[in-house]
C-alpha cells in the first residue's frame, strides 16, 4: 500500500498562501453545494394525491457557508500551527497516563460507588433504571471486547448471541417452567454453542469477510425469530417472562400460598423499587464477573495467544498456535457473555421481541468497544456511559444519537485508531523488551 | 414452465440491480482491499435523489417520460458521485496504511451516519413514487400469462448499455488502465506515474454512479423507498460481489444476476419470508466453500 505522508505533520509553520487556501475552500463549498442542494434543500413531503417538495435553500446556504469556513480554518491552522489538530484531541488521550498512578484507587472507588449508588438520596427509580441499562451495555461491551479487542476479530452480529440468550431464557421459562437462575447458565452455554456453530466454519476467513459473515448470521437469527411463529410468536414477541427471585423469594406484594416474599422476609414494607434495585445489583455483579474473567484470562496462555494472534497471525502459526481453535475460544466466550446479558435483558424487560435485536444494537455495542479503545476495559465503561447517558439528557439528543455515533466512529478511526483509551500493550511481556507501538501503522 | 419463465424474468430484473451495486464493492475491494460498507447507503441516496428529482420535474412540468428519466439519471448519478467522492475523501483516505480493520469500522460509522443523515433530512416515513413507466407485454399462451413490464425491459436494457460503456471505460481508456494498474500493485503504479489518489477517488465516483442508477431503477420498480433500504441491498450486493469473485467486474455482474435468480426462485417456489435468509446463507456458504468466487483469483497472503 502506498506509504503516504500526511501533510498535517510535514508542513512547517509558515504564512498562509491565501489564493491557494481560498481555492481549496471554494472547491469544498462547491462539493458541499452539490451534496446539499437536493438532499438538504428539497424535502419530500406527502401532499394531497402524491409527493410534494418543501424547499429550504436557506439551510443549504448555511451548510455551504459552514463547510467553506471550516475548510479555510483547517487549511489555516495546518499552515500556521502544524499539529494543532492532533493537539486538540490530546488532553482526552492523556487522561489514562495522568490517572495511571491512581488507577487502582479510582477503579476501587468507582466499584464502591456503584454498590452504594442505589441507596444514595438522588437514586430514584429512573436513575437506577438508567444505570441498569448502562451496565447491560458495559457487560456486553466487555463480552465483545474479548472478541474484538483481544482476539482482533470484528464481530458485527454480536446481537445474535444476545438474542439467543434472551430467547432461550424466555422459552425455557415458558415451556419447562425453569427459573432465572437455572436458565442463566443454560443461556450462556446455548449462546456459546451458537458461537461455535457459526465460528467453526467461518473463522478461517480473513478479518473483513468474517465481519460480513457475522453480520449475515445476526440477520438470519433475527429473521428466523421474526417468522417462526410456532416457537417465537413472531413479531409479537414473548411476554410475561418470569422475574428473577432472590434465593427463592419473589419480589411481589402478595406471594403465593406458602411462599415468603422478599419484603416479608426482611420485615420491611413492600416497594416496587426493591426489584429495580435487585436487578441493578444483579447486572452489576454479572458485569463485574465478566470483567474479572476477562482480566484473568488475558494472563493465561489462551489470552496471550489471542493478543498475539491479533498482532500477527502468520507468526502465530509459525509458533505452533492453532489459529482456528484460539479464535473459536474467543468467539465462544464472547458469545457466552452475550447470552448471559440477553438472559438478564429478558428477565428485566419481562417482554422480548425481534425488534430489540436489530443490527443497530450490534453497531451500538461495537461502537462502545471501538470508542472506548479496543482491548481497554475502563474505556468500555466510559464509552457506554457517554453513549447511553447522552440521549437521556435531552430528547433532542435522541434524534441525533445515531448520527453522532456514526460520525464519532469515523473520527475516532481517523484520529485515534486505537480508541480513546488505547490499550495495545501485551498484557504480559518479557523483561526489558519494548512493547508494540501503540499507534504505529501496521502492515496492510 | 411458464411460472418458471416469469420467475426468471423477475430474477433477472432484480439481479441487474444487485449487479450494478456489486460492481462498486468489487472495484473498491480490488483496488484498496476494503469492504466499502457505506456503499449500500450510497445506493439509498441515489434512490432518494431519484424521488426528489422526479417530484421536481413534475413541479416544473416535464412529463415526457424518456426525457424525465434521462434528467433524473443524470442528476442522481452526478450528486451520488459527489457523495461517493466525499465519503472516500473524509472517511477512507486518511486511513490508508492504518491497521486492517480501521477502514471497515470507519465505513460502518459512515453507513450509520448517512442513514441517519437522510432520515433526519427527509423524514423516517416511506416515500412513494407514482408509477412512471407503466404497462408491458402479456404473453398469454394459455394457462399462466407471463408479464414483462416495460419497466423490466428498461432496467435490463439500461444495465446492458451501462455494462458495455463500463467495459469500454475499463478496457480501453487511460483511466481504466490506471485502475487496473492500481489493482495489481498500488505502490508500483504510483512509482510508474499513475496518480493513485485520483484513481482511487474516481473508482469511488464510478461505483457511486452505478449505485445511483440502481437506486433510480429500484425506485421505479418498487415505487416506495425509505432510508433503511441501503442496508439490505448493500449486504446482498456484497454477497453478489463475493459470489462472482470479489475484485472481478464481470464477476460482480454475474454474481448479481445469480443472486437475483436465487432470490426470485426461492420466493416463487419456497417461502417469501425467508428470502433474505436464502441470500445470507448463500453468502456464508460461498465464503466457506468458494472464497475466491466464480471468476475471482485466489489471494495469497504475503509476509
Amino acid at each position: 500500500m502506498a506509504g503516504r505522508v500526511l501533510s498535517d505533520s510535514a508542513v512547517l509553520p509558515g504564512r498562509i498562501d491565501w489564493p491557494a487556501a481560498l481555492k481549496e475552500s471554494a472547491l469544498a463549498a462547491f462539493v458541499a453545494l452539490v451534496l446539499f442542494v437536493p438532499l438538504v434543500g428539497m424535502q419530500t413531503v406527502r401532499i394531497e394525491g402524491g409527493t410534494g417538495l418543501n424547499f429550504r435553500f436557506d439551510w443549504v446556504l448555511i451548510g455551504v457557508g459552514l463547510v467553506a469556513a471550516g475548510r479555510l480554518l483547517l487549511v489555516g491552522m495546518r499552515t500556521v500551527r502544524p499539529g494543532t489538530i492532533a493537539a486538540v484531541a490530546a488532553p482526552v488521550t492523556r487522561i489514562p497516563a495522568l490517572l495511571g498512578p491512581y488507577a487502582t484507587f479510582l477503579v476501587a472507588a468507582g466499584v464502591v460507588f456503584a454498590f452504594v449508588m442505589p441507596f444514595l438520596p438522588f437514586a430514584n427509580r429512573y436513575v437506577v433504571d438508567v444505570a441498569t441499562t448502562v451496565l447491560i451495555y458495559v457487560m456486553l461491551g466487555w463480552g465483545l471486547n474479548i472478541v474484538v479487542g483481544l482476539a482482533g476479530l470484528l464481530d458485527l452480529g454480536y446481537v445474535a448471541f444476545y438474542a439467543v440468550g434472551a430467547y432461550s431464557y424466555a422459552l425455557f421459562a415458558q415451556w419447562f417452567e425453569l427459573g432465572f437462575w437455572e436458565c442463566l447458565p443454560l443461556a450462556g452455554v446455548l449462546a456459546a454453542s451458537f458461537g461455535i456453530l457459526l465460528g467453526f466454519p467461518v473463522l478461517r476467513l480473513r478479518g473483513d469477510y468474517l465481519a460480513i459473515v457475522t453480520l449475515g448470521f445476526g440477520e438470519i437469527i433475527r429473521i428466523i425469530l421474526l417468522n417462526w411463529y410456532a416457537v417465537t410468536n413472531g413479531p409479537n414477541g414473548i411476554s410475561a417472562i418470569p422475574r428473577p427471585s432472590f434465593f427463592g423469594m419473589e419480589f411481589t406484594r402478595n406471594p403465593d400460598e406458602g411462599e415468603v416474599a422478599f419484603h416479608e422476609f426482611l420485615g420491611i414494607s413492600y416497594s416496587g423499587l426493591h426489584r429495580v434495585i435487585f436487578l441493578y445489583f444483579l447486572i452489576l455483579i454479572l458485569a463485574l464477573v465478566t470483567n474479572a474473567f476477562v482480566l484473568r484470562i488475558r494472563k493465561l496462555p489462551i489470552g496471550r495467544a489471542w493478543e498475539a494472534l491479533r498482532e500477527d497471525e502468520i507468526a502465530c502459526r509459525a509458533l505452533g498456535i492453532n489459529p482456528t481453535n484460539t479464535k473459536l475460544t474467543a468467539f465462544a466466550l464472547g458469545a457466552m457473555f452475550g447470552g448471559f446479558g440477553g438472559s438478564f435483558f429478558a428477565t428485566r424487560q419481562g417482554f422480548i421481541s425481534p425488534e430489540s435485536f436489530t443490527f443497530i444494537e450490534s453497531a451500538t455495542i461495537l461502537a462502545i468497544v471501538v470508542l472506548g479503545g479496543m482491548g481497554s476495559q475502563i474505556g468500555v465503561v466510559f464509552a457506554a456511559m457517554v453513549l447511553i447517558l447522552l440521549p437521556e439528557f435531552g430528547r433532542e439528543f435522541e434524534q441525533f444519537r445515531m448520527l453522532l455515533f456514526g460520525a464519532a466512529m469515523v473520527m475516532i478511526m481517523v484520529w485515534r485508531p486505537r480508541g480513546l483509551f488505547a490499550h495495545r500493550d501485551p498484557t504480559i511481556r518479557l523483561h526489558g523488551v519494548a512493547g508494540i507501538a501503540a499507534d504505529g501503522p501496521e502492515r496492510p | 414452465m411458464l411460472y418458471f419463465l416469469q420467475q426468471l424474468i423477475n430474477g433477472l430484473t432484480l439481479g441487474a440491480m444487485y449487479g450494478l451495486i456489486a460492481i462498486g464493492y468489487s472495484m473498491v475491494y480490488g483496488i484498496i482491499g476494503m469492504i466499502n460498507f457505506a456503499h449500500g447507503e450510497i445506493y439509498m441516496i441515489g434512490a432518494f435523489l431519484s424521488i426528489i428529482s422526479f417530484t421536481l420535474l413534475g413541479i416544473l412540468g416535464i412529463t415526457w417520460v424518456p426525457l424525465a428519466l434521462l434528467v433524473v439519471l443524470l442528476i442522481a448519478m452526478a450528486c451520488t458521485s459527489a457523495y461517493g467522492w466525499t465519503v472516500e475523501r473524509l472517511a477512507y483516505r486518511p486511513l490508508r496504511g492504518s491497521f486492517r480493520l480501521a477502514p471497515l469500522i470507519s465505513a460502518i460509522g459512515m453507513s450509520i451516519f448517512l442513514q441517519n443523515y437522510v432520515q433526519l433530512l427527509q423524514g423516517a416515513n416511506v416515500k412513494p413514487l407514482p408509477p412512471v413507466i407503466t404497462g408491458g407485454f402479456v404473453l398469454d399462451t394459455g394457462g399462466f400469462p407471463i408479464r414483462i413490464g416495460y419497466i423490466q425491459i428498461t432496467i435490463m436494457l439500461l444495465t446492458l448499455v451501462l455494462m458495455i460503456a463500463f467495459s469500454y471505460l475499463i478496457g480501453r481508456t487511460a483511466l481504466g488502465r490506471a485502475q487496473r494498474a492500481c489493482q495489481q500493485d498500488l505502490t508500483m503504479a504510483g512509482l510508474c506515474g499513475v496518480n493513485v489518489d485520483r484513481t482511487i477517488s474516481l473508482t469511488f465516483v464510478m461505483g457511486a454512479a452505478l449505485a445511483a442508477v440502481a437506486g433510480v431503477m429500484a425506485t421505479l420498480y418498487y415505487g416506495v423507498i425509505d432510508f433503511f433500504i441501503g442496508f439490505l441491498a448493500g449486504v446482498k450486493a456484497f454477497t453478489a460481489a463475493v459470489l462472482g469473485g470479489i475484485g472481478s467486474i464481470p464477476g460482480a455482474m454475474l454474481g448479481g444476476l445469480l443472486l437475483g435468480l436465487v432470490e426470485a426462485f426461492w420466493s416463487g417456489y419456497f417461502s417469501i419470508e425467508y428470502k433474505d435468509v436464502a441470500a445470507f446463507s448463500l453468502l456464508i456458504l460461498v465464503l466457506i466453500f468458494l472464497p475466491t468466487g466464480l471468476l475471482g483469483k485466489p489471494e495469497i497472503e504475503k509476509v
